[in-house]
């Protein structure tokens, strides 16, 4: 057990900063620690050297759950093929304000 | 979902992807040897990073200033974190970190030529962030868009930050050389050591370079050695002439039909048995790794034998 911990690089945390208040937090790349509270002081030192940051988030990588390259087509599809959530997509009178 | 592809198929889809200038993500299928290739250039880049903040760290202590001292400590703050971004980003490709730090501390693992040079007096802290670092962001700026997602962001990042690093080298040996005269040939004698050597870091000319044409198809490379290596000496010459280096190389001449400089001969010799591990501190700078892990080892098993009590 303590030769394991000795050669641990500890467990992958991913980081997600917001860069200020009302921003989305973005994902930044991940952290290696041994549990939340060092996760989230080394994500500081890392991604937050130039106040880059005023909200950070630690996940454990492997509670993220995501979808794959495959589901590209399928998982997506819905979103392809319709046009008119474009507000483009209606062909009305031009040069009128707020709507053309 | 089971692909009903070809290997070939598969791999001729990937080409067309990279050709089109779709970026791969950690997710995707890539050849094994996009992986592999990737894998190494990246572990070997963070480890670059990291053994590189050795020969500024040999100078912390003995910055000529507190103001320099904390400037200098931020800037190897900084290397430490390009590291870890690097390693971050070389970990997607499905190898563990500790993986490749047990082959960097076997001396499997190359890191970058020019941190196997020492760092003999204080404006070789000049030199090492002027003309290392300047080709650093010459090497890294091209990579910022490489085909490999996680690579090419960690670039974007460390491409924002390598900036301060060059113009921290820079203003230290234009301050040199307004000074005594004694500081004028402190600062003339560093270059002398550090300039071709940075030159090195481009690597081998592209004749010599076994893995371009493949890393350049697949944009992991997006120039050859030699383009780079130029754009680097015509960018410096310059700086140097506006604070009264000069530089080590007499054939160094502005061609005005090519519009670059023209420059002598790198001496090969010196470069390959510094990467076959027989520079001046190849062994020092090995040493002093293998032993900040060992001795690191307390603090990784308190750590996480605490992890251990407190938060299961």
């Amino acid at each position: 057990m303590s030769d394991e911990n000795k050669n641990t690089q500890w467990d992958l945390w991913e980081v997600f900063t917001q860069k200020k208040t009302g921003a989305p937090h973005e994902h930044a790349g991940s952290v290696r620690a041994p549990d939340s509270e060092m996760a989230l002081m080394n994500a500081r030192d890392v991604y937050s050297r130039r106040n880059e940051a005023v909200s950070i988030w630690v996940v454990p990588a492997n509670y993220i759950v995501a979808s794959t390259p495959e589901d590209q087509g399928p998982f997506f599809d819905p979103s392809n093929d319709k046009v008119y959530r474009n507000p483009n997509f209606f062909k009305t009178p031009s040069g009128i304000k707020q709507i053309s | 979902m089971e692909s009903t592809l070809t290997e070939e198929q598969k791999e001729i889809d990937f080409q067309n992807k990279i050709d089109s200038g779709i970026v791969i993500e950690p997710k995707d299928w890539m050849p094994e040897r996009y992986r592999k290739q990737l894998t190494r250039m990246m572990s070997q880049h963070a480890h670059s990073e990291v053994v590189g903040m050795l020969p500024e760290g040999n100078w912390i202590t003995r910055a000529p200033s507190l103001d320099r001292k904390a400037i200098l400590l931020a800037k190897i703050q900084d290397e430490a974190g390009h590291g870890l971004y690097i390693y971050s980003a070389a970990e997607t490709l499905g190898t563990d970190r500790q993986e490749m730090l047990d082959q960097l501390h076997s001396g499997k693992a190359k890191y970058s030529s020019i941190f196997n040079y020492p760092t003999q007096n204080w404006a070789d802290i000049g030199s090492i962030g002027w003309l290392v670092d300047g080709a650093a962001i010459i090497n890294q700026t091209a990579l910022a868009k490489c085909s490999y997602g996680p690579y090419s962001r960690a670039m974007i990042r460390i491409c924002k930050e390598e900036n301060f690093h060059n113009k921290q080298g820079y203003q230290i040996l234009a301050y040199l050389m307004k000074g005594t005269k004694e500081q004028q040939e402190m600062a003339q004698d560093s270059i002398n050591r550090w300039w071709w050597p940075s030159l090195m870091m481009f690597g081998p000319s592209d004749a010599d370079s076994p893995n371009s044409d493949e890393l350049l198809r697949w944009k992991v490379k997006l120039h050859s050695n030699d383009f780079l290596r130029q754009r680097f000496i015509d960018r410096t010459v310059p700086q140097a002439e506006a604070i009264g280096l000069t530089l080590p190389d007499d054939k160094l001449k502005w061609n005005p039909e090519t519009r670059h400089y023209d420059w002598g001969e790198i001496n090969w010799d010196e470069f390959y048995a510094v990467i076959k591990g027989n520079g001046p501190c190849n062994r020092e700078r090995l040493k002093a790794r293998v032993d900040a892990h060992e001795n690191g080892a307390w603090v990784r098993e308190a750590a996480q034998a605490y992890a251990q009590k407190h938060f299961n």
